[in-house]
């Protein structure tokens, strides 16, 4: 069985992201870039699928400009088989719609039969495309996985899910989709003998147009702004301080 | 094209959830008074449902129906299948869903059948395609202007969006979604199935709505110590959370947590106890009135977003609080 995992390069992070002065984004050149911190636990859970006899082949797939190939050698340092890069002009314009009906084409000729993502990006945050190409294909989905166990018969899927109310297990025929939650593994670092293993597998770059896929995009970001400030606050010396404070100032008691 | 929304309420135990009526409002903002909006109410049949269409439609005139056992539980492909069904028959301009978990599974699903970018977990409307959402953990304001031609689909984030229980709308009947869901049976929907949900069963207020929440982070050091925690929220009639590292280390289960893939919550009082403040943390609390920060780390970056700082040993802080906190049922 293959596995496909989707991964996206984002702002570390670690990082405090700076706004533009222009406000047409957040400032992400001279600053650190890194596997999705989902996306990478997704890449490890399809590693541990195949270690465990269950998948033939991880496929390891990102869209977006050059740089992406430096995520797809991470996702293959990690022990990923082989990449896929869907080159496009301009990262910015790749809203989740597009990436969703890149990856429905990248399906349909790869023919994995589990599509695994991070849950969310966290740049843009939108939690977004594991759903929507699942839709588009027509696939069962589960998201925010925090648990994953592919049936012995590899015909289905149960999922444990983290979700308002707790962890609600799902099981779902195979193929489908599931978005990786936090808690689902903790990824391994890739070795230096794997990363210079990676250096000689394959990454195989393709355009939408090779994949009849137009991108437009019914979205616009209009300006990218400055959160609400909050006023600084003060240290207080003990607990009367405290209750005192909150009693007679902040009033919430 | 004349503006009118239809919003997806979840409901439980018999009534709607606050968040969709937070997106009630969201929509009653969005659109003003002279557009309609519907709110969608669904599961498999039965007394709950009756009651939450009771509850729904008590406040509001427009309430629309679907009974199905395939609704009988929240899956996405089933959900998404409905919220399709109803737009092809209503011609929706809008379709507003609180971001809930279940908020978040079913929404994108459905714009993506639809052919259409949903926008998400939004915390300001502009105008009827232009919306206010954080981005980079809410370090970042995105304003998105939807262009396309279809629904506008919006989840909102209910604390952005205060819900005024009981709309001052009258109730007046309810059609029924005509038709059985089977109709053009897409093939995902069998290909899920619900096996069951472990959740703990509290007293307590739900984080997403209590007034006051005490959150404890790794410093609490053991499961047995949030117990402190607790005596702290009892006195006070406060929901308890949790920083992802409480839940990483097992202390207490993952729907405590607070941050930027956990639960956002904007309470009148947020009490940060032995959490350092990572910027993932502080994602899920900057919309609270008053942050209170106990950690005996005076560096822990919690300290420059508290409001209130006391630099404690949590251990020795708060028996002494517990013990000096007014008694108060919120």
């Amino acid at each position: 069985m293959k596995v496909m995992v989707a991964v996206k390069r984002v702002v570390d992070y670690a990082v405090k992201v700076r706004i533009k002065a222009d406000k047409s984004g957040v400032e992400t050149s001279n600053t650190k870039m890194s596997m999705n911190p989902f996306c990478e636990i997704a890449v490890e859970e399809a590693l541990r699928i195949k270690e465990a006899g269950r998948a033939s082949e991880v496929v390891v797939v990102s869209m977006g400009g050059e740089q992406c190939v430096e995520t797809i050698r991470t996702g293959l340092a990690m022990g990923a088989d082989r990449g896929l890069h869907v080159i496009t002009q301009d990262s910015s314009s790749l809203f989740p719609l597009a990436v969703a009906k890149l990856l429905q084409a990248l399906v349909s000729s790869e023919q994995p039969r589990l599509l695994l993502l991070g849950k969310q990006a966290i740049d843009d945050d939108c939690n977004q495309t594991g759903q929507m190409v699942a839709g588009l294909l027509g696939w069962p989905q589960a998201t925010f996985a925090s648990k994953v166990s592919i049936s012995d018969d590899k015909e289905s899927v149960c999922v444990e899910r983290e979700v308002d109310g707790g962890i609600e297990t799902i099981q779902l025929q195979l193929p489908a989709v599931v978005t990786a939650d936090l808690r689902l593994n903790t990824p391994r670092y890739a070795t230096l003998p794997n990363i210079m293993k990676a250096k000689k597998k394959s990454i195989q770059r393709v355009t939408p147009e090779e994949l009849n896929v137009v991108i437009g995009s019914d979205l616009e970001v209009l300006e990218v702004t400055e959160p609400p400030k909050r006023k600084a606050g003060v240290m207080v010396a003990s607990v009367d301080e405290l209750l005192d404070k909150l009693k007679n100032e902040a009033r919430v008691f | 094209q004349a503006s009118s929304a239809l919003v997806v309420a979840e409901h439980g135990g018999g009534s709607v959830k606050n968040g969709s009526i937070s997106a009630v409002a969201a929509a009653a903002a969005v659109l003003g008074d002279s557009s309609p909006v519907t709110l969608l109410l669904a599961g498999s049949g039965g007394s709950e449902l009756d009651a939450a269409i009771q509850h729904a439609s008590s406040a509001h005139p427009a309430v629309l129906v679907a009974r199905s056992p395939l609704l009988g539980q929240p899956l996405a492909e089933p959900w998404a299948e409905l919220l399709v069904q109803a737009q092809k028959k209503g011609n929706y301009s809008h379709i507003f869903a609180a971001s809930s978990s279940f908020g978040k599974d079913v929404l994108p699903r459905a714009a993506a059948l639809l052919g259409v970018s949903p926008i998400t977990d939004v915390t300001r409307t502009i105008d009827q395609h232009t919306y206010i959402r954080p981005i980079y953990a809410g370090n970042a304001m995105a304003t998105v202007r939807f262009k396309g031609s279809g629904p506008c689909i919006v989840s909102i984030r209910a604390t952005s969006f205060p819900a005024v229980p009981g709309l001052a709308l009258t109730g007046v009947g309810h059609p029924s979604i005509r038709g059985n869901l089977r109709d053009g049976f897409p093939e995902a929907i069998g290909k899920s199935k619900w096996i069951g949900l472990a959740s703990q069963q509290t007293e307590r207020p739900e984080l997403g709505a209590a007034k006051i929440v005490i959150s404890g982070g790794r410093g609490l050091k053991s499961a047995e110590n949030f117990e402190l925690l607790e005596k702290l929220a009892d006195k006070l009639g406060a929901a308890v959370g949790a920083s992802r590292a409480a839940v990483d280390a097992g202390f207490v289960p993952n729907d405590m947590q607070i941050g930027q893939t956990g639960k956002i919550v904007a309470p009148e009082l947020y009490i940060a106890v032995g959490i350092s403040g990572a910027i993932q943390h502080l994602a899920g609390i900057k919309d609270s009135k008053v942050i209170v920060a106990i950690n005996k780390d005076r560096d822990a970056p919690i300290f420059q977003v508290a409001d209130y700082g006391l630099a404690m040993d949590l251990f020795e802080a708060l028996p002494e609080l517990v013990a000096k906190v007014p008694s108060k049922r919120l």
